[in-house]
């Protein structure tokens, strides 16, 4: 039986997932994987290559089926939710040779299963402005998205998520292929982002200084090795148990307080 | 000068041959652009060739080209689109293997079948000999066309953007792919007669790729690939008339033509602006 704390958590939990099962092919690509997130979290999953970590995405998204085991999305199962949640693939994933505007790009995030959108042209507009806005790029607005840097369209996609009025945001390898002002200005967006109780996860591998940028971590190897407050489950054991013997390369790029058993 | 130009339009063959090569224009260059910037030229290409079996048969049992185009052509496209979907081999790999499978399938039933069929106007097309049925199927398959682009236009331009975010939007992706492989096939298929199995691909893909030279963004390049389209078809018919050419060359090498222009265009316009 829950306590009643353990209800109230329960009640605001926006992502369950108990004992999920993903298969690619004959491969298990995710197993047995239990955790728990809480609307309103800014999470980073974190894994090697291989790890699994674009596989959970794919399941949030309904993209690819749960085997065994259960993953809720706001109380229903993933296919269900679809609409709720917005996703930012891998770069590779996305044809950015289309010769498509910002705003048609900011657009898409409107439209509906069915053909003629129940916006009015004025309310579209708006809400793509007001997207753009949040970003800070309006004055990309008219933009080619193939004259854009690596950085601006990942905010970009984030706008669509924006206009779409997702709940949860989904941005797999968001710091890849971005420089370093890049990847701090989509964090800073993010922390703007989550200010409206927006769930966001970020897969990456970029495990330095989590704590200041996350509310959560996932740790994934296939299976969850961790997860919860990245100053507390970041141990060695966990990086351990995510890269095997590579964890040495940590030792020098992660902050004490991020491995307080190492040593 | 006008009076020359309209002066092969006082026979009824090339007002017919003049409607059927508007259509063709119209329906291959509103599709082009998707098809370039989806990379799909050469699946396109393996659609034209995978007809000609079911044309082989369709005309032995005694059917024309028009009557067999619906049904051959969404019989073309939900085949490649299953097969792409569900093979382990890779895309290009699949296309390859239906596109040379299914021409030879189809020279084979055509000797077999001992099917009387040009195959010159087959393979290069054949205009002028379209019957006024045909004209009818053809302007009907163009209204099709350009509808379900127009009705389903933002839906497909998302999809064939960003497909996983299509689908994580809630939007039938299945459904998306195979309309489109759908109405890709039917304006392939609707325009055998006019450029032949061989050509249509010129006239799918080079009218966009020159209006891709000229303009930065999608609705605009599909505006000028379907004027780009139709003055090929147009021009070229014309042409094939008064120099006697054959017309789905001619038409082929207009847009190329076309192309050439807008690629030196784009070339000195952005020269201009470097310096």
């Amino acid at each position: 039986m829950k306590t009643t704390e353990e209800s109230v958590l329960s009640d605001t939990a926006i992502i369950v997932s108990d004992g999920c099962c993903v298969q690619l092919g004959n491969t298990p690509a995710l197993d047995d994987v239990t955790f728990e997130i809480k609307k309103g979290k800014r999470v980073a999953v974190v894994g090697p290559n291989g790890g699994g970590k674009s596989t959970l995405f794919n399941a949030i998204a309904g993209l690819v089926p749960i085997v065994n085991g259960s993953l809720q999305i706001n109380g229903m199962n993933p296919k269900d939710a679809k609409g709720t949640i917005s996703y930012v693939p891998q770069k590779d994933l996305i044809n950015r040779n289309f010769p498509l505007s910002v705003k048609q790009v900011v657009e898409m995030g409107l439209i509906n299963k069915r053909s003629l959108n129940l916006f009015s042209r004025k309310q579209i507009n708006s809400k793509i402005k007001e997207s753009l806005v949040n970003v800070g790029l309006l004055e990309k607005i008219n933009e080619n998205i193939n004259n854009l840097s690596g950085g601006q369209f990942q905010r970009v996609l984030i706008a669509r998520g924006l206009a779409q009025d997702a709940d949860i945001l989904l941005l797999d390898e968001a710091f890849s292929a971005v420089d370093v002002g890049a990847q701090e200005d989509i964090m800073s967006l993010i922390s703007d982002i989550n200010l409206d109780g927006k769930t966001i996860l970020v897969a990456t591998h970029d495990i330095n200084n989590l704590g200041e940028k996350f509310d959560e971590v996932l740790c994934l190897n296939r299976h969850c090795c961790a997860y919860g407050d990245p100053s507390e489950v970041l141990t060695k054991e966990v990086i351990e148990e995510m890269y095997g013997s590579h964890f040495e390369m940590f030792k020098t790029h992660t902050p004490e307080s991020h491995l307080k058993d190492y040593d | 000068m006008i009076e020359i130009i309209l002066e092969p339009f006082k026979y009824e063959f090339m007002v017919r041959s003049l409607i059927t090569a508007i259509a063709s224009g119209i329906m291959l260059s509103i599709l082009g652009p998707f098809a370039i910037n989806r990379n799909m030229g050469f699946m396109a290409d393996a659609m034209a060739h995978a007809t000609l079996p079911i044309i082989a048969v369709g005309v032995f049992l005694g059917f024309s080209i028009s009557e067999l185009g619906v049904p051959a052509s969404i019989l073309i496209a939900i085949f490649l689109g299953y097969i792409i979907k569900n093979s382990n081999v890779g895309e290009d790999t699949a296309i390859g293997i239906i596109f040379s499978s299914f021409f030879a399938l189809g020279f084979i039933l055509i000797s077999v079948l001992n099917v009387t069929i040009n195959l010159e106007d087959l393979l290069f097309g054949q205009i002028l000999a379209v019957s006024r049925f045909d004209v009818f199927i053809v302007i009907a398959m163009c209204i099709a066309v350009v509808s379900l682009v127009i009705i389903f236009f933002k839906q497909l331009l998302f999809y064939c953007f960003d497909p996983v975010g299509a689908e994580v939007k809630g939007l039938n992706t299945n459904f998306l792919n195979y309309l489109f492989l759908v109405i890709l096939s039917v304006a392939i298929v609707a325009s055998l007669q006019t450029v032949g199995i061989i050509l249509v691909l010129s006239m799918l893909l080079i009218p966009a790729a020159a209006s891709k030279q000229i303009t930065d963004t999608f609705v605009p390049s599909i505006y000028v690939s379907i004027i780009f389209g139709v003055f090929s078809s147009v021009s070229g018919l014309l042409l094939s008339y008064f120099f006697n050419l054959p017309s789905g060359p001619t038409m082929s090498l207009v847009a190329t033509g076309i192309f050439v222009l807008s690629f030196l265009f784009n070339k000195i316009s952005k020269k201009g602006s470097l310096a």
